[in-house]
């Protein structure tokens, strides 16, 4: 890796472990994330995917490795920490409140003038928000109760870039959407990388992957299991270092395939 | 296409927008809002047109203006008590014991004044501290212990029952003076009439001019506005009804300056709820307590805010109900003010389910549940069916709560 490249990187992982108890979560972690790049992190359930968003999130501190934010070495203690930093999440169960509407969501914990709400600046701040997102949603005034799935997981991520972020990390924001709008939060992925942020996605979905990552990071058992360009990658070699075996059921059908073609 | 864009405030460019804009499309709003669920203060208004209807036919006396000043008077004290009630509702809690506290309020306060001859605003302080500190006391027991508050405020509504009877001691009963101000204000202080028709007037002012001056604030931000003639009829509406009121309670005694106090009190609670950020946060722990604590909101601070501010006006309630009966006695707070209290909040249109409702909500119920009071009593109806009345009125405004609950969930409102 050339030096030039080091520098591009807003966010860089070196060794980091974790344990919790007897279980070594993770073991010896990196990854690096340049801005206007998409990392996708993929891996089996126990992988330690949730467990490196909550690092770096400043849910649960790492036990050893180094975190450089910005070429600097940081310590994200608290998830308060990790937003001075500008390090921001969204969760998978997205934390909105259903009985305010999307400004008020969007702006609650940080609202305009405390003691004489601003409701002005912080709805044409909204619609700001939400116009470079091309988020389709038709009335801010509404309660997130009557919003689609995908209009929620908008609300999630605009709130998240309010705090003018240079990482958002992503825990698998379409694993509970339809078709349609997948495809809204995919866009909403690239609309991320065309503002040069640096964006981690966390997915199950191959599919969703291949479509918007730059990057995939395969965690295996809490290790690397290798970090593959998407372009240079098919979803089978994915998948087998997701499993850690190239014999399974996908590599088996892909390989009828192929002699079926052949003979 | 950039002219379309440019005539169209910001938030009224989605196609998906049906046009609402004129008396016509605030109606329709309302109309559309209400078969969503999310119904407001509709239930209360209708509610209290039927049992005025019903009370006015049974007895011709209980719409005289005479009968409805009373009404006032004897609304104000519960009504405040139901105010605090508003806010423990609004994240989803409950307090059961604000009837003790008010009565033991009442106690703490006509011993210091008149068994120890303490000033009476003295005393006044004492017992809204000791309020304070009752519902410090709760927020602490729920935030560290996690206890459910209906069991806290249960063991309260004991324990400070019992503390009330120790404080009054064995005469069980304090006179507080007459010709002392407290009862003074009580009971014979009444606005002047030119002053209502101030107030009335300048509270329609005030309602154009704020709502002026907001429209034309978002105008230049570029964002969809009431029109001036809207904002124009809605403040002759109010200047209509407020100086209908005035007019009509002025036929005999008018306003009672603790009816004032208390609509005072609803003012200063609906601009906390509403227009700063310690009621955005009370309507967000509400509705969703992992998402506030993770916006970084101070989820413990909320509530001990929120117990805090309902055992203070439970206690600042019992002041007013000592101070109206001129006495303090085993019986202030008890039977059914504590119920009272909730179920004017409720009929209101609080939800007990958290996250929904207004401090206007805690006028509209006392008033609603007080009517039915003083209607069953001018029918020479005794307790026992003002009870059996006023519980049924109680469950009927739940239930309406939850079928509009159900409704909102169906509607996407939820």
């Amino acid at each position: 890796m050339s030096s030039n490249q080091q520098s591009d990187n807003v966010l860089s992982l070196r060794g980091i472990s974790k344990t919790f108890g007897a279980v070594a979560a993770l073991t010896d972690i990196d990854l690096d994330v340049a801005a206007g790049q998409v990392v996708a992190i993929v891996g089996d359930n126990g992988a330690g995917k949730s467990t490196l968003v909550k690092i770096l999130s400043g849910v649960h501190p790492p036990d050893s490795g180094k975190i450089v934010f910005d070429s600097k070495t940081v310590e994200i203690p608290t998830p308060a920490a990790a937003h001075r930093l500008g390090i921001a999440t969204v969760f998978q169960d997205l934390a909105l409140c259903e009985n305010l509407n999307v400004i008020q969501n969007l702006f609650l914990g940080q609202e305009l003038r405390p003691l004489r709400l601003n409701d002005v600046a912080m709805e044409t701040r909204s619609w700001d928000l939400l116009r470079q997102l091309s988020a389709k949603i038709p009335s801010v005034r509404v309660p997130v109760a009557s919003l689609s799935g995908g209009q929620r997981q908008t609300v999630a991520i605009a709130r998240s870039l309010l705090g003018d972020p240079k990482v958002i990390i992503l825990d698998e924001p379409t694993a509970a959407l339809g078709v349609a709008q997948t495809a809204e939060v995919l866009n909403l992925v690239e609309r991320l990388r065309e503002r040069g942020l640096g964006v981690i996605m966390i997915s199950h979905n191959m599919a969703d992957v291949k479509a918007v990552a730059d990057t995939v990071a395969v965690l295996r058992l809490g290790r690397n299991n290798g970090v593959f360009d998407v372009n240079d990658v098919s979803p089978e070699d994915i998948i087998a270092a997701i499993t850690g075996a190239t014999d399974n059921a996908v590599s088996q059908r892909q390989a009828r395939r192929k002699e079926g073609l052949s003979s | 296409m950039s002219t379309t864009v440019k005539s169209t405030a910001t938030d009224r460019q989605d196609e998906r927008l049906r046009s609402q804009e004129g008396l016509r499309g605030a109606i329709s709003d309302v109309v559309e809002r209400a078969r969503g669920g999310d119904l407001g203060v509709i239930p209360v208004v209708v509610g209290l047109i039927v049992i005025w209807s019903v009370l006015q036919i049974l007895n011709p006396v209980f719409l005289s203006s005479a009968n409805l000043v009373n009404l006032t008077l004897e609304s104000a004290a519960v009504g405040v008590i139901a105010l605090g009630i508003v806010c423990v509702l609004l994240v989803g809690e409950i307090d059961l014991s604000v009837g003790s506290v008010s009565g033991l309020s009442s106690a703490v306060l006509a011993v210091l004044f008149v068994s120890q001859g303490l000033p009476v605003w003295v005393a006044i302080l004492a017992s809204v501290l000791m309020g304070a500190v009752v519902g410090w006391v709760y927020a602490q027991l729920y935030n560290r212990f996690g206890v459910p508050s209906f069991v806290i405020s249960m063991a309260g509504l004991l324990a400070f029952l019992g503390l009330q009877l120790y404080v009054l001691g064995s005469k069980g009963s304090i006179n507080l003076p007459f010709d002392s101000g407290l009862v003074n204000f009580a009971q014979l202080a009444f606005v002047p009439d030119w002053l209502s028709y101030t107030f009335a007037v300048v509270a329609a002012v005030w309602l154009f001019v704020s709502g002026y001056l907001h429209a034309s604030e978002r105008r230049r931000a570029g964002l969809s506005s009431k029109t001036t003639s809207m904002l124009a009829i809605r403040s002759a509406a109010l200047l209509v009804v407020l100086a209908f009121v005035v007019w009509y309670l002025g036929q005999t005694r008018g306003i009672g300056w603790m009816f004032m106090l208390f609509v005072g009190m609803v003012l200063v609670m609906h601009y906390l709820l509403s227009r700063t950020k310690w009621g955005r946060s009370v309507y967000a722990v509400g509705g969703n307590v992992e998402a506030a604590r993770r916006a970084g909101i101070n989820v413990k601070a909320v509530y001990t805010s929120v117990f805090v501010l309902c055992s203070s006006f439970a206690a600042v309630g019992g002041i007013l109900a000592a101070a109206r009966l001129a006495a303090a006695n085993q019986s202030s707070g008890g039977g059914d003010i504590n119920l009272n209290a909730i179920a004017a909040a409720v009929i209101g249109g609080t939800s007990l389910f958290g996250g929904r409702g207004s401090a206007f909500g805690a006028l509209l119920g006392i008033i609603v549940i007080q009517s039915i009071s003083s209607g069953l009593t001018l029918l020479n109806l005794d307790s026992s069916i003002r009870f059996v009345v006023t519980g049924a009125v109680l469950l009927l405004a739940v239930v309406v709560d939850s079928i509009a609950r159900k409704s909102r969930t169906s509607h996407g409102r939820a």
